[in-house]
């Protein structure tokens, strides 16, 4: 039984209505999508700002209900959004360390809250259970009485995961959880949460714009572009040889040491416009293999190679 | 709380309110204990007695009432009624904002227009309308006061509430299971509460003097009883022949209300976070500079050449030591990388150059900046003004920030080129379009006439860009310009800058903590940490042959594309705070490597042409022999 089931998953964001007229059409920020996480898996999940990424995975954490699809968690169907439902089957980590704790609680306040509302444990097993967490993420005891501002963002971001492992979730979605950290500090909280991992069998999914750091965690890899999914692969291939010219792009343009600087797009361009989404392949527009079809019609998501999929009319070779 | 009480303090004013509001509480506090006759016996044989008079300190009124008995039992219930007004409206008014602002929506739409309709009656007929409805008397006038008062505090708190629904932390709370009343209550409450003070201690005094206003006009207070404004409504009558009733009890309306507010100002100022920053205090037009020691006087390298800089903060006691000498120099056409992590120091050296640093509570305590032959921080303001833009200029991370949020970004663009030109309307406006056209930007024409918001963060830096470039300067010192952005954009920016740089001759210092960028653009590279360089050099062989072992444990925690699934290089933990910086070299806590005498006493840049490196055992052989002499130095 997988982890995470996700079929047409979609979230339209209504538009306000004018005085006179007809409400426009909505916002699509993501469109109907679907995946399978397995248990024990790292999904990575990459994409540019406004790609869905953070809608999505507010959709899965229930503090977004979708407006199409259907969220099954260890074959439990999640359909309305209740986030303390959800909270013991998946729970999130924060990208801002600091602004994810409420900066006029303790950190014990804060660590008891998940232990007493989603299991209604005594005091005494709280007590035992925060110091078995704080032990696990390398957080020493005396943190507990101090508040949120006395804490380094590397410290933070490890009390943050203790309090998404004190609701004992089977999954746990990390959006972007280093990138407000340095690079030395970052390598901390990736290897934590790699043993964490193989110690509580937990299933990740990993948000970030950096794909080396999400090669380097994942053993799956989702790239997102413009609310839709458009190429699935195995991590260690997706980069090396993707079926998807977004894909590549993404790649390319990741600064490398040793690749001389070349920019990988001659014109200046962005994102289509959300609110006057084009017809066919949002990607066309940027896109040097794009021919008519693309234009007119939106490619499916196809299986390509053994275990990787793009949704492409004129995929790359390799 | 102890610093709250001592920024609050600090106001003088604000001391003098709560010194005289703090006398009359107690007054009115000890009056039943003291020796005073009946407030309400009559005595119409004693009537309009003067201040001073045998048994009646203050006189008496119109019905032989001792004044001073009154006086203080009027401002008791004046005290208690203008408090128990402020409190409820307070309550309910911060009830009905936490409950708009958490759950939004329907409700909030409802309950907002209801309150902005309750607003927009003019609050003394609403208040005499609320009397006439429940008729007169001292409790309905309470009522009164504290619903003309709601909106006030239903609006205040909405907004604050709002900002704070939308806060990761009460995600977070909601996963934890929290219901949402639990939220308000734990969450959101202990957050609003220094608003609803502040917004308490600014209008108590307003409430007490509607509640004596009301009373003045027979609403309020009923006779016998005694509160401040109808012992003034009732001398009314004999304000020529006896104005000692009159003045009595306005005296002490005066000073209540006087002190309340002084108070509530400086309560107000003390629990403003901004002010505890020291947002308040405004920066000076430059960074002060105090030397120690004396100029520089070693000759200029390159174009512009940073001497032995150093910047400290001076924040109470404690002193940051952020840049702790540093020398770098930059060639025109040259782009130098300065690559650090957070707290390194390395965006306070850039702002230095120019005097950008805020002071208080920044000092330039040491060292040189050196322009084409003359020092930058011995420059007055007016020189340093003028080569600010026109000679270096700063492109800075997050472009929404340093654009003006409400004027067209062409406009803006004019206004950079007619700060140092002095060129037409249209002439700037040419060369404005020209700057866009330079940095890329599609349909220039058009743009020029966009806000800031309506562009991407790509566009936008590109506007900043072209805004760096409006002077034609020979300096661009950017700081972390691509940081905020999508690689795909990245990408272009770099090009962009790259291109600029061999075309006009531009010297670039190019501030990042990302070694792919440093190793893509930038020909030399300077390693920060803790405030100084540790290591220089030509970029290739930095990267290639790390000196320092920070820069070398530092290239290997950077995860590199094509590696597939590994276990990432981690450096155990964390720089040193600037305030508390260790003897000899800052990295020795968490270096390997480090032996005893790394950690006495100052360790030199150890320097041969290009490269340098400050560290006894660097990771290759490097001046051998004078790095001995430091070892035995420092045994």
């Amino acid at each position: 039984m997988p982890a995470l089931q996700v079929s047409e998953l979609s979230k339209t964001f209504d538009r306000a209505r004018p005085l006179f007229g007809k409400a426009p059409p909505g916002v699509r920020a993501v469109r109907p999508m679907s995946f399978v996480v397995e248990e024990g898996e790292t999904l990575g999940i990459v994409g540019e700002s406004g790609c869905g990424k953070s809608t999505l995975a507010r959709m899965l954490v229930g503090l977004l209900s979708p407006t199409t699809g259907h969220i099954e968690i260890e074959g439990k169907a999640l359909d309305n959004a209740d986030p303390a439902a959800f909270g013991r089957l998946i729970q999130y980590v924060f990208q801002d360390p600091i602004s994810s704790l409420n900066p006029r609680r303790t950190i014990r306040a804060i660590m008891e809250t998940p232990l007493k509302l989603l299991y209604g444990m005594d005091r005494k097993q709280r007590e035992t259970r925060i110091a078995e967490i704080f032990d696990s993420v390398n957080l020493r005891e005396e943190f507990l009485d101090r508040y949120p501002h006395e804490f380094s963002g590397g410290q933070a971001q490890r009390i943050g995961i203790a309090r998404a492992l004190a609701a004992e979730p089977r999954i746990i979605v990390l959006d972007e959880p280093v990138s407000a950290l340095d690079v030395s500090v970052q390598a901390q909280v990736l290897n934590l949460l790699a043993r964490l991992r193989s110690e509580f069998n937990l299933t990740y999914l990993f948000i970030s714009h950096d794909l080396a750091v999400v090669e380097a965690v994942s053993d799956r890899v989702v790239v997102l572009y413009f609310g839709s999914v458009v190429e699935i692969g195995r991590a260690e291939r997706i980069f090396n040889s993707p079926k998807h010219p977004y894909t590549r792009l993404l790649a390319e343009s990741a600064p490398v040491v040793g690749r001389p600087l070349t920019e990988p797009e001659q014109k200046g361009t962005e994102l289509p416009d959300p609110l006057d989404p084009p017809p066919g392949c949002p990607f066309a527009g940027r896109c040097p293999k794009a021919t008519e079809i693309c234009r007119e019609q939106d490619p499916p998501l196809e299986r390509m190679g053994e275990d990787q999929f793009a949704a492409c009319h004129h995929p790359l070779e390799g | 709380m102890r610093q709250f009480l001592k920024l609050l303090f600090r106001n003088r004013l604000a001391g003098l309110g709560a010194i005289v509001l703090g006398a009359i509480v107690l007054l009115v506090l000890v009056t039943p204990l003291l020796p005073l006759p009946d407030p309400n016996a009559t005595a119409t044989g004693d009537r309009f007695l003067r201040p001073f008079s045998a048994g009646h300190l203050l006189g008496t009124d119109h019905l032989g009432r001792d004044l001073l008995a009154r006086l203080l039992y009027g401002t008791r219930l004046s005290l208690a009624v203008g408090l128990a007004a402020a409190l409820i409206a307070a309550t309910i008014g911060s009830a009905i904002g936490i409950l708009a602002g958490y759950f939004g929506g329907r409700l909030d739409n409802v309950v907002m227009r209801g309150v902005d309709m309750l607003m927009a009656f003019p609050y003394i007929l609403l208040a005499l309308a609320i009397v006439a409805a429940l008729g007169p008397g001292l409790l309905n006038a309470l009522i009164a006061v504290a619903a003309v008062n709601i909106p006030f505090f239903a609006r205040n708190i909405r907004g604050v509430t709002v900002g704070l629904a939308g806060r990761e932390f009460v995600d977070a709370a909601k996963l934890a299971g929290m219901g949402s009343g639990r939220i308000v209550m734990v969450e959101i409450l202990p957050n609003v509460l220094p608003t609803i003070v502040i917004a308490m201690s600014t209008t108590v005094g307003w409430m007490i003097l509607e509640t004596a206003g009301l009373s003045f006009l027979g609403l309020g207070s009923q006779p016998p009883q005694a509160d401040l404004g109808s012992m003034l409504g009732e001398a009314r009558a004999a304000l020529i022949s006896a104005p000692h009733t009159s003045v009595v009890p306005g005296v002490m309306i005066f000073l209540i209300v006087m002190s309340v507010n002084l108070l509530g100002d400086g309560i107000r100022d003390a629990l403003d976070p901004r002010l505890k920053s020291g947002a308040l205090s405004r920066p000076r037009a430059t960074t002060a500079v105090d030397r120690k020691g004396p100029v520089p006087e070693t000759p200029q390298q390159g174009l512009l050449d940073l001497q032995e800089l150093q910047t400290q903060f001076h924040v109470g006691e404690r002193i940051y030591r952020a840049v702790g000498g540093v020398s770098l120099h930059v060639k025109p056409g040259e782009c130098l990388g300065i690559i650090g992590e957070s707290g390194s120091g390395k965006s306070v050296t850039a702002l230095s150059v120019m005097g950008l640093v805020a002071s208080p509570p920044g000092v330039v305590t040491g060292g040189a900046v050196k322009y084409d032959g003359e020092d930058l921080l011995s420059a007055d303001y007016k020189s340093l003004r003028r080569k600010r833009g026109e000679n270096v200029a700063y492109i800075f991370q997050d472009p929404l920030a340093t654009l003006h949020p409400l004027y067209r970004v062409g406009d803006q663009l004019a206004e950079a080129i007619r700060v140092h030109h002095r060129v037409s309307d249209a002439e700037a406006k040419r060369r404005g379009l020209e700057l866009l056209r330079s940095v890329r930007i599609p349909n220039p024409e058009s743009r020029m006439r966009n806000y800031p918001h309506e562009m991407s963060g790509g566009m936008r830096q590109r506007v900043g860009i072209a805004m760096a470039l409006a002077n034609d300067p020979d300096v661009i010192i950017a700081d972390e310009p691509t940081t905020a952005l999508d690689v795909t954009v990245q990408a272009q920016i770099l090009s962009m800058l790259d291109d600029l740089r061999r075309e006009r001759g531009l010297a670039i210092v190019f501030i990042t903590h990302d070694f792919g960028v440093v190793a893509q653009l930038c020909d030399r590279v300077a390693v920060m940490y803790a405030g100084r360089i540790v290591e220089e050099g030509m970029t290739r062989e930095v990267l290639e042959h790390p000196l320092h072992p920070y820069t070398s444990r530092l290239i290997a925690c950077v995860p590199e594309l094509g590696g597939g699934r590994r276990k990432l290089e981690a450096i155990p933990g964390l720089p040193p705070p600037v305030d508390k910086l260790p003897p000899g070299c800052a990295f020795a806590p968490r270096c390997p490597k480090a032996q005893p005498e790394c950690q006495k006493g100052e360790i030199a840049l150890f320097t041969k042409e290009e490269r340098a490196v400050r560290c006894l055992y660097p990771e290759e052989t490097f001046l051998e022999e004078e790095m001995a002499d430091a070892r035995l130095a420092g045994e």
